[in-house]
């Protein structure tokens, strides 16, 4: 009791200093932020007291895993990815349509594209590897999360620094660096969720009852940690004003443009492949229902991967004022990414082995190799593209907006799908998902609106790529900057018809994981048609001694 | 100039050397005889008991 | 798999170790990542030769800084790059490829990495005032191909862009050369910078090159367009060029 005593009384105290800062604020942004973080610390302080007994509600239910924190996150997952995917659309028309900036200062492309890729990076991607991470530490361990109150911080923790990002992002709060945009006090507030999250993950496994660490906490615990050193480091700045939003980067020009890379290609590396291969090496053995295919082979997956992609940030600096130097080791390490992506693949697909016809008869399956494959491509096709060479026509065009995409929306999306599939029914004690017919639409959705998407934007990068370059026989260049926009006008509209095939396919997700939720069992063939005729089913007569006894002979 | 040759160097050299050293090591252990049969038993751990589903 | 001989768990140091070992795997997989920054990242804090020293690049005036925030604050960078590649049609569309040092005092660094619209690193001076404004106010009435978002309220807010005593000490801390002057100075070079006929002669001498005058059209009040506009004007222009012009021409 005095310790729910303690740490309500914190969160009143918390609230009073938002509230001061509230009331210091050099700028609306920070007023209203300031609000949030108030009014955040009030609802923690209000839930310690009436649940002030968590600890006891706990201990009654120590034979079974902690699953509250994973329930929640398959519920923030597929909501922030429907928001994300809805932001992601509407910037996309608004490419295609300019008419849809709409003339107010809080709906222009500037201030929603942050919140597109945040929302999709950080919110449904940062609550798929959290409520996956709390999953599957706990079964590789069987163990229960250690410190269940600090569990349900990072929850909670991590929602509020989505909602702080995001809210920023429209007023006009930003830090101007791709993917590491919230300002210095949303970072701080996100530093203090993600040690208690190291905590948490790291206390688990220490408290396993098991003798091996199994690898997929390998890449989560390397995803967490390499984000933190990450963050930390690319985030350095010096605010204006300690009651401001406004913070000036610690470095600046070229290496502020080095180490933002170097975050911003690791945010890649270690967020959206370490993490979610981690997922991969949980969820496609459970799934596939056998063993990873080569365990050996993921050990040394592991540490080619995370020794070498630390090194690929430059190739986002090829033929900038970054000297050349770096710029070829960014090139040689990057090509040579190529091998353990390939063989993380490899493991994964290779774990069917022997189970090939699951593809055809299990959609989450289906999902999990489609994932894979679209893995493979932008694994091959990353290094391809930080070849100088191809850099210099690709870079700055829609083509490094297809690739990225073909990651994000085919293995990033695809997996998660697949894994929030796989975990909802055990999550909520269902019999089955409400349906599996319905993930079917969901991955022809999903996969037509890929090939819209990234084939729209390689026509659009290689159509603006050659036309910036292309010199007529004057020997002058022949198109104008504004020419080669209304050329690749078409292909923002092929783009955006992908995108909303694939915002199709997650409403249909959304729905059947709702249903899923709330009980519901949708009435619908089974998947596998086993041909099955109950007429033939039964013996044969006995045949009658006198007649036919040669008919049923088989021919001398 | 002469902490920037260090650092240099030490990129060109030793830190390179360095890692490429450890990481041969960690390769190499996965290798060593005996692997297989842990490696089989941590492969399998996810599946052992039913009742954590 | 095919079989081996089993053979007895080894003493000592072994992968098994590494696997049961939670914080030696976590240390390792530090030291593995971040060797990769160190090496690439820290040589750059002690070279001399990354940034060559170029006549002319100094920090940014008062206005200057505040447009450049308004810049950031709209997400500019995310369409429009700052970094001329030394490529022929590079060069010959936007100017003389970028040096580091001209960004040596941007923190951050607006470099972009898209071009949705045209690169930005040498647009000081290629346009008037008017036209910025105008294009600002509504892209598609001065390129009609243009799909830019239309910025018109800049025009309508008054510029408050806080105490920029603070921003500038905030800059020094980081490493920007104001001198003490500037700092006490800041509030009053901003409205001076952006009021028609007022004395900026010693603002033009700690800032040399910087320009002064009403951007927006609008002497009356000093508003965000005023501030924004006169970031564009000055892009590129620190540094003189003699060779470099840029050929496409305005449309």
């Amino acid at each position: 009791m005095p310790a729910t005593l303690a740490k309500s009384g914190g969160l009143f105290l918390a609230m009073i200093i938002a509230l001061f800062g509230m009331a210091q604020a050099q700028d609306t942004a920070f007023a209203v932020h300031m609000g949030i973080m108030a009014l955040a610390a009030l609802i923690a302080a209000l839930a310690v007291m009436k649940g002030a007994n968590l600890s006891g509600q706990l201990a009654d239910n120590e034979h079974q895993y902690d699953d509250a924190p994973v329930r929640w996150g398959v519920i923030a997952t597929t909501f922030w990815g429907v928001i994300g995917l809805l932001a992601g659309l509407f910037i996309a028309l608004q490419l295609a349509y300019p008419v849809l900036n709409l003339g107010f200062e809080y709906t222009t492309f500037g201030r929603l594209r942050p919140l597109h890729t945040s929302a999709v990076i950080f919110a449904f991607g940062g609550n798929a590897l959290i409520c996956t991470s709390f999953f599957v530490v706990q079964r590789t361990c069987r163990a229960r999360l250690a410190f269940p109150g600090m569990a349900r911080f990072v929850f909670w923790g991590y929602q509020l620094f989505i909602v702080l990002a995001a809210t920023g992002y429209v007023l006009g709060v930003t830090e101007a660096r791709e993917y590491a945009e919230p300002e210095w006090y949303v970072d701080l507030w996100l530093t203090v969720v993600w040690v208690a999250y190291l905590l948490v993950f790291g206390g688990t496994i220490i408290k396993r009852r098991e003798p091996h660490i199994y690898v997929a906490n390998w890449f989560y615990l390397a995803f967490i940690i390499t984000i933190a050193m990450l963050h930390i480091v690319n985030n350095l700045s010096m605010p204006a004003s300690w009651a401001g939003s406004k913070s000036y980067s610690a470095f600046a020009g070229v290496q502020d443009a080095l180490t933002q890379w170097w975050y911003g290609h690791n945010a890649v590396g270690f967020f959206l492949t370490a993490g979610f291969l981690a997922m991969m090496y949980y969820f496609v053995p459970k799934q596939a229902e056998r063993p990873v295919y080569s365990y050996r082979l993921s050990i040394i997956h592991f540490w080619s991967l995370i020794f070498l992609y630390i090194w690929a940030g430059p190739h986002h600096l090829h033929y900038t004022s970054l000297p050349d130097w770096a710029q070829s080791l960014g090139m040689v390490f990057s090509v040579m990414l190529w091998m353990p992506s390939w063989g993380g693949m490899i493991n994964g697909l290779m774990t069917l082995n022997g189970a090939w016809e699951k593809i055809r008869t299990d959609p989450i399956i289906r999902m999990m190799v489609l994932a894979l494959a679209f893995y493979g491509m932008s694994t091959f096709e990353g290094p391809m593209m930080s070849i100088k060479s191809v850099n210099s026509l690709s870079h700055y065009t829609d083509w490094t907006i297809g690739h990225v995409h073909s990651g994000a929306l085919g293995w990033n999306g695809m997996i998660t799908f697949a894994c929030m599939y796989y975990l909802a029914p055990r999550l909520w004690n269902r019999q089955r998902l409400y349906s599996l017919r319905l993930i079917n639409v969901h991955f022809w959705l999903a996969t037509a609106g890929i090939v819209f998407y990234t084939a729209s934007m390689w026509v659009a990068g290689l159509t603006q790529g050659l036309m910036w370059r292309e010199y007529g026989a004057d020997g002058y260049l022949v198109n104008s900057f504004a020419e080669t926009i209304a050329a690749i006008h078409p292909m923002y509209l092929l783009r955006a018809f992908g995108g909303s095939l694939y915002l199709a396919g997650a409403l249909v997700f959304a729905w059947n994981i709702a249903m899923t939720i709330a009980g519901r069992l949708r009435q619908e063939a089974p998947m596998t048609e086993t041909p099955y005729n109950a007429a033939a089913d039964r013996p044969l007569p006995a045949p009658a001694r006198s007649a036919g006894l040669g008919g049923l002979q088989p021919a001398e | 100039m002469s902490r920037y040759e260090l650092l240099r160097q030490f990129a060109d050299s030793w830190a390179l050397l360095g890692m490429c050293l450890l990481f041969l090591g960690l390769v190499g252990w996965t290798f060593r005889p005996g692997a297989r049969r842990h490696h089989d038993e941590a492969a399998k751990l996810i599946f052992r008991s039913d009742s954590d589903d | 798999m095919a079989s081996t001989p089993e053979t007895p768990p080894k003493e000592g140091f072994s992968h098994r170790t590494l696997e049961r070992n939670v914080t030696l795997l976590g240390l390792l997989s530090l030291v593995a990542v971040a060797i990769g920054g160190i090496v690439e990242i820290a040589p750059l804090f002690w070279v001399d030769s990354t940034i060559e020293k170029v006549e002319g690049v100094r920090p940014y005036t008062p206005l200057e800084l505040a447009g450049r925030n308004i810049y950031m604050r709209e997400g500019c960078y995310l369409c429009h790059s700052q970094m001329v590649r030394p490529f022929r049609d590079e060069v010959e569309r936007y100017g003389h490829y970028s040096l580091a040092a001209e960004s040596m005092y941007d923190h951050p660094f607006q470099w972009g990495s898209k071009r949705t619209g045209p690169d930005l690193a040498r647009v000081g001076g290629r346009y008037s005032d008017e036209w910025h404004v105008g294009h600002l106010k509504n892209p598609r009435e001065a390129v009609p191909e243009s799909i830019m978002p239309p910025y018109a309220f800049l025009a309508e807010k008054p510029l408050k862009a806080g105490d920029m005593r603070k921003h500038l000490a905030a800059l020094r801390v980081v490493g920007v050369p104001y001198t003490d002057k500037d700092i006490e100075q800041a509030n009053a070079d901003l409205t001076a910078q952006a009021t028609p006929d007022a004395d900026i002669e010693d603002l033009q001498k700690r800032y040399p090159k910087s320009q002064g005058r009403d951007y927006d059209g609008n002497p009356a009040v000093v508003t965000e367009m005023d501030a924004l506009v006169a970031y564009l004007q000055m892009l590129g222009t620190l540094v003189d060029f003699k060779a470099g012009e840029a050929q496409e021409q305005p449309k």
